[in-house]
Protein backbone atom coordinates (compact mmCIF):
# COMPACT_ATOMS: atom_id res chain seq x y z
CA UNK A 1 0.00 0.00 0.00
CA UNK A 2 1.55 3.26 -1.12
CA UNK A 3 -0.93 5.63 0.54
CA UNK A 4 0.44 7.64 3.44
CA UNK A 5 -1.08 7.08 6.89
CA UNK A 6 -4.41 8.83 7.41
CA UNK A 7 -3.04 11.39 9.84
CA UNK A 8 -0.59 12.85 7.32
CA UNK A 9 -3.20 13.86 4.75
CA UNK A 10 -5.56 16.79 5.28
CA UNK A 11 -9.08 15.97 6.39
CA UNK A 12 -11.62 16.08 3.56
CA UNK A 13 -14.78 14.93 5.31
CA UNK A 14 -15.62 15.34 8.97
CA UNK A 15 -18.93 14.22 10.41
CA UNK A 16 -19.62 15.28 13.99
CA UNK A 17 -22.64 14.34 16.12
CA UNK A 18 -24.82 13.93 13.04
CA UNK A 19 -28.50 13.27 13.70
CA UNK A 20 -30.91 12.65 10.84
CA UNK A 21 -34.63 12.11 10.60
CA UNK A 22 -37.12 10.78 8.08
CA UNK A 23 -40.30 12.58 9.03
CA UNK A 24 -40.80 11.70 12.70
CA UNK A 25 -38.37 8.79 12.81
CA UNK A 26 -34.97 9.51 14.25
CA UNK A 27 -32.51 7.39 12.24
CA UNK A 28 -29.00 8.66 13.00
CA UNK A 29 -28.15 9.25 16.66
CA UNK A 30 -24.94 11.22 16.62
CA UNK A 31 -22.62 9.81 13.96
CA UNK A 32 -18.93 10.76 14.25
CA UNK A 33 -16.22 9.93 11.75
CA UNK A 34 -13.64 11.56 9.58
CA UNK A 35 -12.01 10.78 6.26
CA UNK A 36 -8.64 12.11 5.13
CA UNK A 37 -8.01 13.14 1.54
CA UNK A 38 -7.11 10.10 -0.55
CA UNK A 39 -8.38 7.68 2.02
CA UNK A 40 -10.84 4.84 1.45
CA UNK A 41 -13.00 4.03 4.44
CA UNK A 42 -15.92 1.65 4.72
CA UNK A 43 -19.06 1.86 6.76
CA UNK A 44 -19.83 -1.66 7.95
CA UNK A 45 -22.84 -2.82 9.87
CA UNK A 46 -25.99 -4.86 9.74
CA UNK A 47 -28.99 -3.90 7.66
CA UNK A 48 -30.77 -0.97 9.24
CA UNK A 49 -27.73 0.22 11.20
CA UNK A 50 -27.84 3.58 9.37
CA UNK A 51 -25.06 3.32 6.78
CA UNK A 52 -27.14 4.32 3.75
CA UNK A 53 -28.82 7.04 5.77
CA UNK A 54 -25.39 8.38 6.74
CA UNK A 55 -24.47 8.84 3.08
CA UNK A 56 -27.84 10.44 2.35
CA UNK A 57 -27.54 12.72 5.36
CA UNK A 58 -24.12 13.91 4.19
CA UNK A 59 -25.82 14.96 0.94
CA UNK A 60 -28.83 16.51 2.63
CA UNK A 61 -31.18 13.91 1.16
CA UNK A 62 -32.80 12.95 4.46
CA UNK A 63 -35.36 15.05 6.26
CA UNK A 64 -34.16 17.25 9.10
CA UNK A 65 -30.53 16.84 10.18
CA UNK A 66 -28.48 18.36 12.97
CA UNK A 67 -24.85 18.25 13.97
CA UNK A 68 -21.98 19.05 11.67
CA UNK A 69 -20.74 17.79 8.30
CA UNK A 70 -17.74 19.63 6.92
CA UNK A 71 -16.32 19.07 3.46
CA UNK A 72 -12.82 20.48 3.11
CA UNK A 73 -13.50 22.55 6.21
CA UNK A 74 -16.80 23.99 4.98
CA UNK A 75 -19.93 23.41 7.04
CA UNK A 76 -22.68 21.87 4.89
CA UNK A 77 -25.55 21.30 7.31
CA UNK A 78 -28.07 23.89 6.21
CA UNK A 79 -26.91 23.96 2.61
CA UNK A 80 -29.26 22.68 -0.13
CA UNK A 81 -28.25 19.35 -1.69
CA UNK A 82 -27.04 20.77 -5.00
CA UNK A 83 -24.72 23.24 -3.24
CA UNK A 84 -23.19 20.47 -1.11
CA UNK A 85 -22.56 18.32 -4.17
CA UNK A 86 -20.91 21.24 -5.96
CA UNK A 87 -18.16 21.11 -3.30
CA UNK A 88 -16.92 18.07 -5.20
CA UNK A 89 -19.05 15.12 -4.15
CA UNK A 90 -20.09 12.17 -6.26
CA UNK A 91 -22.90 9.87 -5.15
CA UNK A 92 -23.62 6.37 -6.30
CA UNK A 93 -26.96 5.42 -4.72
CA UNK A 94 -27.86 1.92 -3.58
CA UNK A 95 -30.62 1.64 -6.20
CA UNK A 96 -28.06 2.92 -8.78
CA UNK A 97 -30.35 5.72 -9.88
CA UNK A 98 -30.07 5.32 -13.63
CA UNK A 99 -32.70 7.51 -15.28
CA UNK A 100 -34.91 5.17 -17.31
CA UNK A 101 -36.09 7.84 -19.75
CA UNK A 102 -32.52 8.79 -20.70
CA UNK A 103 -30.11 6.79 -22.86
CA UNK A 104 -26.95 5.39 -21.30
CA UNK A 105 -24.92 8.21 -22.81
CA UNK A 106 -27.42 10.88 -21.73
CA UNK A 107 -27.15 9.47 -18.22
CA UNK A 108 -23.38 9.63 -18.43
CA UNK A 109 -23.33 13.22 -19.68
CA UNK A 110 -26.12 14.48 -17.40
CA UNK A 111 -24.41 15.59 -14.18
CA UNK A 112 -22.76 19.02 -14.47
CA UNK A 113 -19.09 19.33 -13.43
CA UNK A 114 -18.51 19.77 -9.70
CA UNK A 115 -14.74 20.12 -9.86
CA UNK A 116 -11.79 19.99 -12.20
CA UNK A 117 -9.92 16.89 -13.34
CA UNK A 118 -12.84 14.65 -14.19
CA UNK A 119 -12.17 11.66 -16.42
CA UNK A 120 -12.96 12.10 -20.10
CA UNK A 121 -15.68 10.09 -21.79
CA UNK A 122 -12.99 8.15 -23.67
CA UNK A 123 -11.20 7.23 -20.46
CA UNK A 124 -14.49 6.09 -18.96
CA UNK A 125 -15.34 3.96 -21.97
CA UNK A 126 -11.87 2.43 -21.71
CA UNK A 127 -12.56 1.65 -18.05
CA UNK A 128 -16.06 0.27 -18.76
CA UNK A 129 -16.13 -0.93 -22.40
CA UNK A 130 -19.69 -2.27 -22.12
CA UNK A 131 -21.00 1.25 -21.73
CA UNK A 132 -19.69 2.29 -25.11
CA UNK A 133 -21.51 -0.55 -26.84
CA UNK A 134 -24.70 0.25 -25.00
CA UNK A 135 -24.51 4.04 -25.19
CA UNK A 136 -27.69 4.47 -27.26
CA UNK A 137 -29.76 2.10 -25.12
CA UNK A 138 -32.38 3.54 -22.79
CA UNK A 139 -31.35 3.36 -19.14
CA UNK A 140 -34.19 0.97 -18.43
CA UNK A 141 -32.74 -1.64 -20.82
CA UNK A 142 -29.32 -1.92 -19.17
CA UNK A 143 -28.43 -4.96 -17.10
CA UNK A 144 -27.74 -4.57 -13.39
CA UNK A 145 -23.99 -4.66 -13.98
CA UNK A 146 -24.16 -2.11 -16.78
CA UNK A 147 -26.28 0.16 -14.63
CA UNK A 148 -23.74 -0.05 -11.81
CA UNK A 149 -20.84 0.73 -14.15
CA UNK A 150 -22.81 3.65 -15.56
CA UNK A 151 -23.59 4.93 -12.07
CA UNK A 152 -19.85 4.87 -11.28
CA UNK A 153 -18.76 6.35 -14.61
CA UNK A 154 -21.31 9.13 -14.28
CA UNK A 155 -19.73 10.57 -11.13
CA UNK A 156 -16.16 10.11 -12.34
CA UNK A 157 -16.73 12.41 -15.31
CA UNK A 158 -17.71 15.43 -13.21
CA UNK A 159 -14.49 15.94 -11.26
CA UNK A 160 -15.81 14.83 -7.87
CA UNK A 161 -13.02 14.19 -5.35
CA UNK A 162 -15.12 12.63 -2.60
CA UNK A 163 -17.09 9.58 -3.72
CA UNK A 164 -19.94 8.14 -1.66
CA UNK A 165 -20.56 4.62 -2.93
CA UNK A 166 -23.54 2.68 -1.59
CA UNK A 167 -23.63 -1.12 -1.99
CA UNK A 168 -22.06 -1.09 -5.43
CA UNK A 169 -21.65 -4.87 -5.58
CA UNK A 170 -25.15 -5.78 -4.45
CA UNK A 171 -26.79 -8.45 -6.57
CA UNK A 172 -24.06 -8.54 -9.21
CA UNK A 173 -22.23 -11.48 -10.76
CA UNK A 174 -18.72 -12.25 -9.39
CA UNK A 175 -17.01 -11.22 -12.63
CA UNK A 176 -18.63 -7.79 -12.46
CA UNK A 177 -17.79 -7.47 -8.77
CA UNK A 178 -14.15 -8.10 -9.69
CA UNK A 179 -14.30 -5.44 -12.40
CA UNK A 180 -15.74 -2.97 -9.92
CA UNK A 181 -13.03 -3.90 -7.43
CA UNK A 182 -10.38 -3.07 -10.04
CA UNK A 183 -12.14 0.21 -10.80
CA UNK A 184 -12.27 1.23 -7.14
CA UNK A 185 -8.59 0.31 -6.69
CA UNK A 186 -7.68 2.44 -9.71
CA UNK A 187 -9.64 5.35 -8.29
CA UNK A 188 -7.86 5.07 -4.97
CA UNK A 189 -4.50 5.08 -6.74
CA UNK A 190 -5.59 8.20 -8.60
CA UNK A 191 -6.13 9.92 -5.26
CA UNK A 192 -9.91 9.87 -4.95
CA UNK A 193 -11.36 9.91 -1.44
CA UNK A 194 -13.96 7.21 -1.01
CA UNK A 195 -16.60 6.30 1.54
CA UNK A 196 -17.84 2.82 0.78
CA UNK A 197 -20.96 1.27 2.23
CA UNK A 198 -20.65 -2.42 1.56
CA UNK A 199 -22.42 -5.61 2.54
CA UNK A 200 -19.79 -7.74 0.82
CA UNK A 201 -17.12 -7.66 3.51
CA UNK A 202 -14.50 -9.54 1.48
CA UNK A 203 -14.84 -6.93 -1.28
CA UNK A 204 -14.42 -4.08 1.20
CA UNK A 205 -11.61 -5.70 3.19
CA UNK A 206 -9.33 -5.85 0.20
CA UNK A 207 -9.64 -2.16 -0.60
CA UNK A 208 -10.08 -0.07 2.53
CA UNK A 209 -7.65 1.84 4.77
CA UNK A 210 -10.01 1.87 7.71
CA UNK A 211 -13.37 0.39 8.66
CA UNK A 212 -16.05 2.13 10.68
CA UNK A 213 -18.63 -0.10 12.29
CA UNK A 214 -22.17 1.20 12.71
CA UNK A 215 -24.91 0.02 15.05
CA UNK A 216 -28.28 1.65 15.77
CA UNK A 217 -27.43 4.88 13.99
CA UNK A 218 -24.04 5.41 15.62
CA UNK A 219 -20.40 4.60 14.89
CA UNK A 220 -19.42 2.03 17.53
CA UNK A 221 -15.90 1.09 16.45
CA UNK A 222 -13.08 1.88 14.07
CA UNK A 223 -10.70 -0.78 12.80
CA UNK A 224 -7.58 0.16 10.80
CA UNK A 225 -6.75 -2.17 7.94
CA UNK A 226 -3.58 -3.32 9.72
CA UNK A 227 -5.58 -4.64 12.68
CA UNK A 228 -8.23 -6.28 10.55
CA UNK A 229 -7.00 -9.85 10.89
CA UNK A 230 -6.61 -9.49 14.65
CA UNK A 231 -10.09 -7.99 14.93
CA UNK A 232 -11.95 -10.58 12.86
CA UNK A 233 -13.70 -12.17 15.80
CA UNK A 234 -14.92 -8.81 17.12
CA UNK A 235 -16.05 -7.79 13.65
CA UNK A 236 -17.97 -10.99 13.11
CA UNK A 237 -19.84 -10.34 16.32
CA UNK A 238 -20.72 -6.84 15.10
CA UNK A 239 -21.92 -7.99 11.73
CA UNK A 240 -23.55 -11.18 12.91
CA UNK A 241 -21.94 -13.29 10.22
CA UNK B 1 -68.82 18.32 -47.76
CA UNK B 2 -68.01 21.95 -47.13
CA UNK B 3 -69.66 21.66 -43.72
CA UNK B 4 -67.50 18.67 -42.82
CA UNK B 5 -64.26 20.44 -43.73
CA UNK B 6 -65.47 23.56 -41.96
CA UNK B 7 -66.08 21.59 -38.76
CA UNK B 8 -62.78 19.75 -39.09
CA UNK B 9 -61.00 23.11 -39.37
CA UNK B 10 -62.78 24.38 -36.26
CA UNK B 11 -61.77 21.12 -34.59
CA UNK B 12 -58.18 21.58 -35.64
CA UNK B 13 -58.16 25.14 -34.27
CA UNK B 14 -59.60 24.01 -30.94
CA UNK B 15 -57.16 21.11 -31.00
CA UNK B 16 -54.26 23.54 -31.42
CA UNK B 17 -55.28 25.29 -28.21
CA UNK B 18 -55.82 21.99 -26.41
CA UNK B 19 -52.31 20.95 -27.47
CA UNK B 20 -50.63 24.19 -26.38
CA UNK B 21 -52.39 24.17 -23.03
CA UNK B 22 -52.07 20.47 -22.27
CA UNK B 23 -48.39 20.57 -23.24
CA UNK B 24 -47.78 23.23 -20.58
CA UNK B 25 -49.80 21.27 -18.04
CA UNK B 26 -47.90 18.07 -18.85
CA UNK B 27 -44.48 19.71 -18.45
CA UNK B 28 -45.52 21.32 -15.17
CA UNK B 29 -47.07 18.15 -13.82
CA UNK B 30 -44.03 16.13 -14.83
CA UNK B 31 -41.33 18.17 -13.12
CA UNK B 32 -43.12 20.35 -10.58
CA UNK B 33 -45.76 17.72 -9.70
CA UNK B 34 -48.48 20.36 -9.58
CA UNK B 35 -51.86 19.89 -11.24
CA UNK B 36 -52.09 23.51 -12.32
CA UNK B 37 -55.76 24.35 -12.25
CA UNK B 38 -54.89 28.01 -12.85
CA UNK B 39 -53.79 27.20 -16.40
CA UNK B 40 -57.10 28.37 -17.88
CA UNK B 41 -57.05 31.59 -15.87
CA UNK B 42 -53.50 32.31 -17.07
CA UNK B 43 -54.55 31.62 -20.67
CA UNK B 44 -57.34 34.16 -20.14
CA UNK B 45 -54.86 36.58 -18.58
CA UNK B 46 -52.66 36.25 -21.67
CA UNK B 47 -55.59 37.13 -23.92
CA UNK B 48 -56.61 40.03 -21.70
CA UNK B 49 -53.11 41.46 -21.58
CA UNK B 50 -53.06 41.50 -25.39
CA UNK B 51 -56.49 43.13 -25.50
CA UNK B 52 -55.59 45.66 -22.81
CA UNK B 53 -52.31 46.48 -24.53
CA UNK B 54 -54.03 47.17 -27.82
CA UNK B 55 -56.91 49.15 -26.36
CA UNK B 56 -54.91 51.30 -23.94
CA UNK B 57 -51.25 51.29 -24.82
CA UNK B 58 -51.24 50.83 -28.57
CA UNK B 59 -49.31 47.56 -28.29
CA UNK B 60 -50.22 45.51 -31.35
CA UNK B 61 -50.64 41.79 -31.91
CA UNK B 62 -47.02 40.99 -32.80
CA UNK B 63 -45.36 42.54 -29.74
CA UNK B 64 -48.17 41.12 -27.61
CA UNK B 65 -47.37 37.65 -28.88
CA UNK B 66 -44.01 38.03 -27.12
CA UNK B 67 -44.78 40.37 -24.20
CA UNK B 68 -47.95 38.75 -22.99
CA UNK B 69 -46.49 35.23 -22.47
CA UNK B 70 -43.45 36.85 -20.88
CA UNK B 71 -45.64 38.68 -18.37
CA UNK B 72 -47.72 35.57 -17.67
CA UNK B 73 -44.54 33.50 -17.27
CA UNK B 74 -43.09 35.99 -14.78
CA UNK B 75 -46.36 36.04 -12.85
CA UNK B 76 -46.25 32.22 -12.78
CA UNK B 77 -42.70 32.22 -11.44
CA UNK B 78 -43.73 34.59 -8.66
CA UNK B 79 -46.63 32.26 -7.78
CA UNK B 80 -44.26 29.28 -7.73
CA UNK B 81 -41.68 31.01 -5.55
CA UNK B 82 -44.09 32.52 -3.07
CA UNK B 83 -46.85 29.92 -2.79
CA UNK B 84 -46.59 26.61 -4.65
CA UNK B 85 -43.09 25.91 -3.36
CA UNK B 86 -44.42 25.67 0.18
CA UNK B 87 -46.67 22.76 -0.77
CA UNK B 88 -44.15 20.41 -2.39
CA UNK B 89 -43.78 18.18 0.67
CA UNK B 90 -47.54 17.65 0.76
CA UNK B 91 -49.85 15.59 -1.43
CA UNK B 92 -50.32 17.23 -4.84
CA UNK B 93 -54.00 17.67 -4.02
CA UNK B 94 -52.91 20.78 -2.11
CA UNK B 95 -51.33 22.29 -5.21
CA UNK B 96 -54.54 21.64 -7.11
CA UNK B 97 -56.58 23.34 -4.39
CA UNK B 98 -54.25 26.33 -4.27
CA UNK B 99 -54.32 26.83 -8.03
CA UNK B 100 -58.09 26.35 -8.03
CA UNK B 101 -58.38 29.12 -5.45
CA UNK B 102 -56.06 31.34 -7.50
CA UNK B 103 -58.27 30.71 -10.53
CA UNK B 104 -61.32 31.93 -8.66
CA UNK B 105 -59.47 35.04 -7.48
CA UNK B 106 -57.98 35.92 -10.86
CA UNK B 107 -61.23 35.32 -12.73
CA UNK B 108 -63.17 37.22 -10.07
CA UNK B 109 -60.89 40.22 -10.41
CA UNK B 110 -61.32 40.27 -14.19
CA UNK B 111 -65.10 39.90 -13.83
CA UNK B 112 -65.09 42.80 -11.40
CA UNK B 113 -63.01 45.01 -13.67
CA UNK B 114 -64.38 44.11 -17.08
CA UNK B 115 -67.78 42.49 -16.58
CA UNK B 116 -68.93 39.27 -18.14
CA UNK B 117 -69.31 40.28 -21.73
CA UNK B 118 -66.63 39.43 -24.23
CA UNK B 119 -64.37 41.95 -25.92
CA UNK B 120 -63.41 41.47 -29.51
CA UNK B 121 -59.81 41.63 -30.66
CA UNK B 122 -59.11 42.37 -34.32
CA UNK B 123 -57.24 39.96 -36.54
CA UNK B 124 -53.84 41.52 -37.29
CA UNK B 125 -53.72 43.18 -40.68
CA UNK B 126 -51.15 40.88 -42.22
CA UNK B 127 -53.30 37.82 -41.46
CA UNK B 128 -56.68 39.09 -42.61
CA UNK B 129 -58.51 37.50 -45.49
CA UNK B 130 -58.13 33.95 -46.63
CA UNK B 131 -57.86 31.50 -49.47
CA UNK B 132 -60.55 29.57 -51.28
CA UNK B 133 -59.28 26.02 -51.43
CA UNK B 134 -62.10 24.90 -53.70
CA UNK B 135 -63.69 22.57 -51.16
CA UNK B 136 -63.64 25.20 -48.40
CA UNK B 137 -62.63 28.73 -47.49
CA UNK B 138 -59.54 28.88 -45.30
CA UNK B 139 -59.19 32.10 -43.27
CA UNK B 140 -55.55 33.07 -43.13
CA UNK B 141 -55.49 33.71 -39.37
CA UNK B 142 -56.85 30.25 -38.62
CA UNK B 143 -54.23 28.62 -40.79
CA UNK B 144 -51.62 30.67 -38.91
CA UNK B 145 -52.94 29.49 -35.53
CA UNK B 146 -52.74 25.83 -36.51
CA UNK B 147 -49.28 26.15 -38.05
CA UNK B 148 -47.76 28.12 -35.18
CA UNK B 149 -49.29 25.95 -32.48
CA UNK B 150 -48.06 22.79 -34.12
CA UNK B 151 -44.61 24.35 -34.64
CA UNK B 152 -44.36 25.52 -31.01
CA UNK B 153 -45.54 22.17 -29.70
CA UNK B 154 -43.10 20.14 -31.75
CA UNK B 155 -40.24 22.52 -31.04
CA UNK B 156 -40.94 22.02 -27.32
CA UNK B 157 -41.12 18.28 -27.83
CA UNK B 158 -37.81 18.30 -29.71
CA UNK B 159 -36.05 20.32 -27.01
CA UNK B 160 -37.35 18.03 -24.29
CA UNK B 161 -36.65 14.71 -26.00
CA UNK B 162 -33.50 15.42 -27.96
CA UNK B 163 -31.37 18.03 -26.20
CA UNK B 164 -29.26 18.28 -23.08
CA UNK B 165 -31.63 20.81 -21.55
CA UNK B 166 -34.45 18.34 -22.15
CA UNK B 167 -32.43 15.55 -20.53
CA UNK B 168 -32.40 17.60 -17.31
CA UNK B 169 -36.16 17.98 -17.52
CA UNK B 170 -36.70 14.27 -18.15
CA UNK B 171 -34.32 13.28 -15.36
CA UNK B 172 -35.96 15.75 -12.99
CA UNK B 173 -39.39 14.43 -13.90
CA UNK B 174 -38.24 10.92 -13.06
CA UNK B 175 -36.35 11.60 -9.84
CA UNK B 176 -35.84 15.23 -8.78
CA UNK B 177 -34.01 14.36 -5.53
CA UNK B 178 -31.42 12.30 -7.33
CA UNK B 179 -30.93 14.95 -10.01
CA UNK B 180 -30.26 17.44 -7.24
CA UNK B 181 -27.77 14.97 -5.73
CA UNK B 182 -25.73 15.45 -8.92
CA UNK B 183 -25.42 19.14 -8.23
CA UNK B 184 -28.29 20.40 -10.37
CA UNK B 185 -30.27 23.33 -8.95
CA UNK B 186 -33.63 21.58 -9.11
CA UNK B 187 -35.61 24.25 -7.20
CA UNK B 188 -34.58 26.82 -9.83
CA UNK B 189 -35.47 24.35 -12.60
CA UNK B 190 -38.94 23.98 -11.13
CA UNK B 191 -39.46 27.75 -11.08
CA UNK B 192 -38.34 28.12 -14.69
CA UNK B 193 -40.40 25.14 -15.83
CA UNK B 194 -43.51 26.45 -14.18
CA UNK B 195 -42.84 29.83 -15.80
CA UNK B 196 -42.38 28.24 -19.22
CA UNK B 197 -45.50 26.09 -18.90
CA UNK B 198 -47.76 29.00 -18.00
CA UNK B 199 -46.07 31.23 -20.60
CA UNK B 200 -47.33 28.68 -23.16
CA UNK B 201 -50.82 29.26 -21.75
CA UNK B 202 -50.36 33.02 -22.08
CA UNK B 203 -49.13 32.51 -25.64
CA UNK B 204 -52.22 30.43 -26.44
CA UNK B 205 -54.33 33.22 -24.96
CA UNK B 206 -52.91 35.82 -27.36
CA UNK B 207 -53.35 33.42 -30.29
CA UNK B 208 -56.96 32.89 -29.24
CA UNK B 209 -57.85 36.55 -28.76
CA UNK B 210 -58.77 37.26 -32.44
CA UNK B 211 -60.77 34.01 -32.71
CA UNK B 212 -62.75 33.79 -29.48
CA UNK B 213 -64.20 36.62 -27.43
CA UNK B 214 -61.78 37.89 -24.80
CA UNK B 215 -63.80 37.35 -21.64
CA UNK B 216 -63.00 36.44 -18.01
CA UNK B 217 -64.59 33.01 -18.37
CA UNK B 218 -62.83 32.00 -21.60
CA UNK B 219 -60.30 29.93 -19.65
CA UNK B 220 -62.60 28.02 -17.36
CA UNK B 221 -64.66 26.66 -20.24
CA UNK B 222 -61.50 25.41 -21.91
CA UNK B 223 -59.49 24.10 -18.98
CA UNK B 224 -61.88 21.24 -18.16
CA UNK B 225 -61.50 19.83 -21.67
CA UNK B 226 -57.75 20.35 -21.46
CA UNK B 227 -57.57 18.32 -18.27
CA UNK B 228 -59.46 15.54 -20.02
CA UNK B 229 -56.87 15.78 -22.83
CA UNK B 230 -54.01 15.45 -20.35
CA UNK B 231 -55.61 12.40 -18.74
CA UNK B 232 -56.31 10.75 -22.11
CA UNK B 233 -52.78 11.46 -23.35
CA UNK B 234 -51.25 10.14 -20.14
CA UNK B 235 -50.37 12.38 -17.18
CA UNK B 236 -47.04 14.06 -17.79
CA UNK B 237 -46.48 12.66 -21.29
CA UNK B 238 -45.24 15.46 -23.56
CA UNK B 239 -45.81 13.72 -26.86
CA UNK B 240 -49.13 12.33 -25.65
CA UNK B 241 -50.50 15.73 -24.75
CA UNK B 242 -49.65 17.24 -28.16
CA UNK B 243 -51.04 14.39 -30.26
CA UNK B 244 -54.09 13.91 -28.05
CA UNK B 245 -54.83 17.66 -28.06
CA UNK B 246 -54.87 17.88 -31.84
CA UNK B 247 -56.61 14.52 -32.22
CA UNK B 248 -59.41 15.30 -29.81
CA UNK B 249 -59.98 18.67 -31.48
CA UNK B 250 -60.57 16.78 -34.71
CA UNK B 251 -62.80 14.21 -33.01
CA UNK B 252 -64.85 17.07 -31.60
CA UNK B 253 -65.13 18.69 -35.03
CA UNK B 254 -66.19 15.42 -36.61
CA UNK B 255 -68.82 14.93 -33.91
CA UNK B 256 -70.15 18.43 -34.58
CA UNK B 257 -70.70 17.37 -38.16
CA UNK B 258 -72.15 13.92 -37.45
CA UNK B 259 -74.13 14.51 -34.28
CA UNK B 260 -73.79 18.09 -32.99
CA UNK B 261 -75.58 17.42 -29.71
CA UNK B 262 -72.73 15.17 -28.53
CA UNK B 263 -69.88 17.49 -29.53
CA UNK B 264 -69.33 18.96 -26.07
CA UNK B 265 -69.35 15.59 -24.31
CA UNK B 266 -67.46 13.41 -26.79
CA UNK B 267 -64.10 14.21 -25.18
CA UNK B 268 -65.31 12.91 -21.84
CA UNK B 269 -66.76 9.80 -23.43
CA UNK B 270 -63.35 9.17 -25.01
CA UNK B 271 -61.71 9.77 -21.62
CA UNK B 272 -63.98 7.21 -19.93
CA UNK B 273 -63.27 4.58 -22.57
CA UNK B 274 -59.51 5.19 -22.55
CA UNK B 275 -59.35 5.01 -18.76
CA UNK B 276 -61.27 1.74 -18.78
CA UNK B 277 -58.79 0.06 -21.10
CA UNK B 278 -55.60 1.99 -20.35
CA UNK B 279 -55.69 3.67 -16.95
CA UNK B 280 -52.29 5.36 -17.55
CA UNK B 281 -53.60 7.09 -20.69
CA UNK B 282 -52.71 6.52 -24.33
CA UNK B 283 -49.06 7.57 -24.04
CA UNK B 284 -48.53 7.24 -20.30
CA UNK B 285 -45.83 4.98 -19.01
CA UNK B 286 -46.91 2.02 -16.93
CA UNK B 287 -45.13 1.99 -13.61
Amino acid sequence: MTTPPASAAPELLRVTDLHAFYGESHILHGVDFRVAAGELVTLLGRNGSGRTTTLKAILGLTGKRTGSVTVDGRETVGMPTHKIVQLGLGYCPEERGIFASLTAEENLLLPPPVGSGGLSVDELYAMFPNLQERRKSPGSRLSGGEQQMLAMARILRVGARLLLLDEITEGLAPVIVQALGRAVRTLKEKGFTIVLVEQNFRFAAGLADRHYVMEHGRIVDMIPQAELTASMQKLQAYLGV
Amino acid sequence: MQALFGQLLVGLINGSFYALLSLGLAIIFGLVNVVNFAHGALYMTGAFLAWFGLANLGIGYWPALLLSPLAVGLFGMVLERTMLRRLYQLDNLYGLLLTFGLTLIVEGLFHHAYGNSGNSYPVPEALQGGTDLGFMFLPRYRAWVVLVSVAVCFASWFVIERTRLGAYLRAGTENPRLLQAFGVNVPLMKTLTFGFGVALAGFAGVMAAPIYQVSPSMGSSLVIVVFAVVVIGGMGSIFGSIVTGLGLGLVEGLTKYLYPAASSTVVFAVMAVVLLFRPVGLFGRET
